[in-house]
C-alpha cells in the first residue's frame, strides 16, 4: 500500500514537470482585461457576449481597481484597462517613458449617488454642504453643517481611498488637492456601505448608481444642487446621461493599448464592445445598472477608434 | 484492600473536618464552585462556537440551496444570475488543488525527512527551523506579493495556473513541513532500533519503517494544508487571478479563476440574486472542504498500522 502511494506521488510529480514543458499555448488568442470594479460589470457583460460569439478567443477580466489596473496596463501585462477615472499625470508619464500609446474610450455614465436612510430628514443637498461634511473631521453633527438641521451625529460611509469613485468624488466636491476627512467608515465592498446606510437614520454615504438602483427600497438618493441657488437634481438615467445631475455624473472608461489593438482579436473585441454598448435592443449597459452614452457620442467613439487604429499602423 | 483504606482515611478526614468545619467546608465549596464555573465556561465556549457555525451554515443553505442545479456546474459566470455558473471556478480550483499538491507534497515531505533524519544538529539547521516556523505564521497576502514579484513578473509566468499554484505552494509548504516533522518525530525510537538491529541501513529505515509509520500524520497535515490552499483568495487576487473566465484551463499556462474569487466577486455585486448565488458557491466550497477533511480522517484510520 505504501509503495503504491510513493509511486502515485512520483507520478504526480512527473506529470507536473511534463506539463511545464507545454509552452506553445502562450501565443494563444486572448484579450486580457483588468481594472476597476466599477466598470467590471459592463466589461464582464461584453466579454460574456463576445465569448459566446467567438469561442476561440479567450477573454479574461480581473478586478484590481483602477490604479492596480493601470500598473498592469503600463507594464504591458494587459490589453485593456477598466478605469472609473481618467489616467493620472503620473501614469501618463510612465506611459511616455515606456512608449506605450493608448486610447481612452468612455463607454457609459455612472452617477455617484449620495444616499441616506429612507426616514432621513434630508431629501436634497447642496454641493457646498457636501464639501463641508467631507472636507474635514471637524463636522460631527448635522447641526455643524447647517444650523437648521438636527443636533445628531452624522455617520458617514464611503469607498476607500484606492477607489476611482473616491478620487472622482473628492475632486469634484472638495477639490483635487484639498484634504479629505479621514473619520468615516470605509469599505471597498459597496454592499457594506449599502448595509451601513440602510441601517442608520443619521447615516450618509456615496457610491455608484448601480448600487443605489438595486437597493432603492432601502435607501434614498439625495437630489444635489450644484450651486447654492441652483435647483437640486435627483440622479436618474435621464439626468445622469444629459449631465444635469452635476457634478456627480461621470463617464467610466476603458483604456486600450495601441500595441494590443494590432492583434486582430483585440481589435475585434474593442469594436464589438463599442457596437454592443450602443445597441439599444440589447440594452446591456442598462441591464448592468449603468447609463449608456447617447448615440452620437458612441458614433464619435467609433470614428475616434478607427482614426486611432489607422494612425501609424 | 485499597477500598477499605480509602474509606478509613475518609473517616479520619471526617474527624478532622469536624474539628474545624467552617474553614474547610468553605474552601471545599469554593473549589467546587470554581470547578463547576470552569466546566460551564468551557461548555459555553463550545456552545457558542457551534451555534455560530450552525447559524452560518443554515443561513447559507437557506439562501443558496435553491440555486444549485446541474446548470450551476455547467455554466460559466454571467451577468444574469439565472445563467451564471461555476464551471470555470470549479475547474480552476481543481487544477490549483492538483498542481499545488504535486509541488508541495514532495517538497514538503522531503524537507521534513531531511530536517528530522539527516540534518546535523548545527546552528544553521536551527536557524532554518525557526524560519520555517515564522513562515507558517505569515499573512497569506505576503505570499501573494512574493508570487507576483517572483513567479508572475520575474519568471514571466504571467497570470497562469502555474504562477498561482506555485504561490499557494509557498504558502502551505511551511505547514506541511512542520506537520510532517511532528509525525516523523512521533515514530517510536524502538522501531528504528529494531530495524537497525536487523541490519537495515539508514535509507531502508527511513523509507520502509519511519515513513510508513508517520504516513497517517503526514497525510492529515498535508490534506488540511491543501484545504487551506483552496480556500485562499487574497494571494491569488494579488497575483492577478481573474474574475471573469469563460473557458476551462487546458494546461498550466492558462489563466484561471477559483471558487473563492468567484464567491467574492458575486458577493460584491449590487444585485441580491448574486448574493444568493455566492451562497450557493460557498456550499460547493464547503462540501469540497468537508470531503477533504473526511479523506484525511479516512486515510489516517486506514494507514494507522502502528498505534503510537
Amino acid at each position: 500500500m505504501f509503495k503504491n502511494f510513493v509511486v502515485l506521488i512520483l507520478f504526480i510529480g512527473f506529470f507536473g514537470l511534463s506539463a511545464c514543458t507545454k509552452n506553445e499555448s502562450r501565443s494563444k488568442q486572448q484579450v486580457r482585461i483588468d481594472g476597476s470594479s466599477t466598470v467590471y460589470p459592463i466589461t464582464e457583460a461584453m466579454a460574456e457576449e463576445f465569448s459566446k460569439a467567438n469561442k476561440v478567443i479567450n477573454v479574461t477580466v480581473g478586478v484590481s481597481g483602477t490604479g492596480g489596473g493601470f500598473k498592469k496596463f503600463l507594464a504591458n501585462e494587459i490589453d485593456i484597462n477598466d478605469a472609473s477615472r481618467t489616467i493620472k499625470s503620473s501614469e501618463v508619464k510612465i506611459a511616455q517613458e515606456k512608449g506605450i500609446q493608448y486610447l481612452e474610450l468612455p463607454v457609459a455614465y455612472d452617477g455617484i449617488s449620495i444616499v441616506v436612510h429612507p426616514d432621513s430628514f434630508l431629501t436634497e443637498i447642496k454641493v457646498s454642504e457636501l464639501k463641508k461634511i467631507w472636507e474635514s473631521d471637524a463636522v460631527s453633527t448635522w447641526k455643524d453643517v447647517n444650523p437648521n438641521w438636527p443636533d445628531r451625529k452624522i455617520k458617514l460611509y464611503g469607498p476607500g481611498t484606492d477607489s476611482g469613485t473616491f478620487d472622482y468624488f473628492k475632486e469634484v466636491i472638495v477639490g483635487k488637492k484639498a484634504s479629505f476627512r479621514s473619520n468615516y467608515t470605509k469599505s471597498e465592498d459597496d454592499n457594506m456601505l449599502v448595509k451601513g446606510v440602510a441601517g442608520d437614520k443619521d447615516a450618509m454615504g456615496f457610491f455608484g448608481y448601480a448600487y443605489y438602483e438595486s437597493n432603492k427600497s432601502k435607501l434614498r438618493a439625495l437630489a444635489v444642487a450644484k450651486n447654492d441657488n441652483s435647483p437640486a437634481i435627483a440622479p436618474d438615467p435621464a439626468t445622469i446621461q444629459n449631465g444635469s445631475y452635476s457634478p456627480l455624473s461621470r463617464p467610466v472608461f476603458i483604456y486600450v493599448n495601441k500595441n494590443s489593438t494590432k492583434k486582430a482579436w483585440v481589435n475585434e473585441f474593442v469594436k464589438f464592445y463599442l457596437n454592443l454598448s450602443m445597441d439599444k435592443a440589447a440594452g446591456i449597459i442598462k441591464q448592468v445598472g449603468y447609463i449608456p452614452l447617447n448615440d452620437n457620442e458612441y458614433k464619435n467613439l467609433l470614428s475616434k477608434y478607427s482614426a486611432f487604429m489607422e494612425a501609424g499602423l | 484492600m485499597s477500598k477499605t483504606n480509602d474509606s478509613l482515611t475518609g473517616v479520619i478526614n471526617l474527624g478532622n473536618l469536624d474539628s474545624k468545619p467552617s474553614i474547610d467546608a468553605k474552601r471545599k465549596a469554593k473549589r467546587k464552585m470554581y470547578d463547576k464555573l470552569f466546566y460551564r465556561f468551557c461548555q459555553g465556549t463550545i456552545f457558542f462556537a457551534l451555534v455560530t457555525l450552525v447559524v452560518l451554515v443554515v443561513h447559507i443553505l437557506m439562501s443558496g440551496l435553491s440555486w444549485i442545479s446541474l446548470d450551476f456546474f455547467t455554466n460559466f459566470t454571467s451577468r444574469f444570475a439565472e445563467r451564471a455558473g461555476i464551471k470555470a471556478a470549479i475547474f480552476g480550483s481543481l487544477w490549483v488543488l492538483f498542481l499545488t499538491a504535486s509541488f508541495a507534497i514532495p517538497l514538503g515531505v522531503s524537507a521534513a525527512i531531511f530536517l528530522e533524519e539527516y540534518a546535523p544538529k548545527k546552528l544553521w539547521v536551527q536557524w532554518v527551523q525557526i524560519n520555517i516556523g515564522n513562515l507558517a505564521g505569515m499573512p497569506s497576502i505576503v505570499y501573494g506579493l512574493v508570487g507576483l514579484a517572483v513567479f508572475v513578473r520575474y519568471f514571466n509566468f504571467e497570470r497562469s495556473l502555474l504562477a498561482g499554484s506555485l504561490t499557494l505552494t509557498l504558502l502551505i509548504l511551511p505547514i506541511i513541513i512542520i506537520s510532517s516533522q511532528e509525525a516523523i518525530k512521533a515514530v517510536p525510537l524502538s522501531l528504528r532500533e529494531a530495524a537497525y538491529a536487523l541490519g537495515a541501513n539508514k535509507w531502508q529505515v527511513v523509507f520502509l519503517q519511519v515513513l510508513p509509520a508517520a504516513l497517517p500524520g503526514i497525510l492529515t497535515g498535508v490534506i488540511l494544508s491543501i484545504s487551506r490552499a483552496i480556500g485562499e483568495t487574497a494571494p491569488l487576487i494579488v497575483i492577478g487571478a481573474l474574475s471573469f473566465v469563460a473557458f476551462t484551463p487546458t494546461n498550466i499556462w492558462d489563466e484561471f479563476t477559483v471558487l473563492p474569487i468567484q464567491i467574492y466577486n458575486w458577493a460584491s455585486k449590487p444585485q441580491a440574486e448574486f448574493h444568493e448565488l455566492a451562497a450557493a458557491a460557498i456550499i460547493i466550497l464547503l462540501v469540497l472542504l468537508f470531503a477533504m477533511n473526511f479523506l484525511a480522517i479516512y486515510l489516517r484510520q486506514k494507514y494507522q498500522r502502528y498505534k503510537l
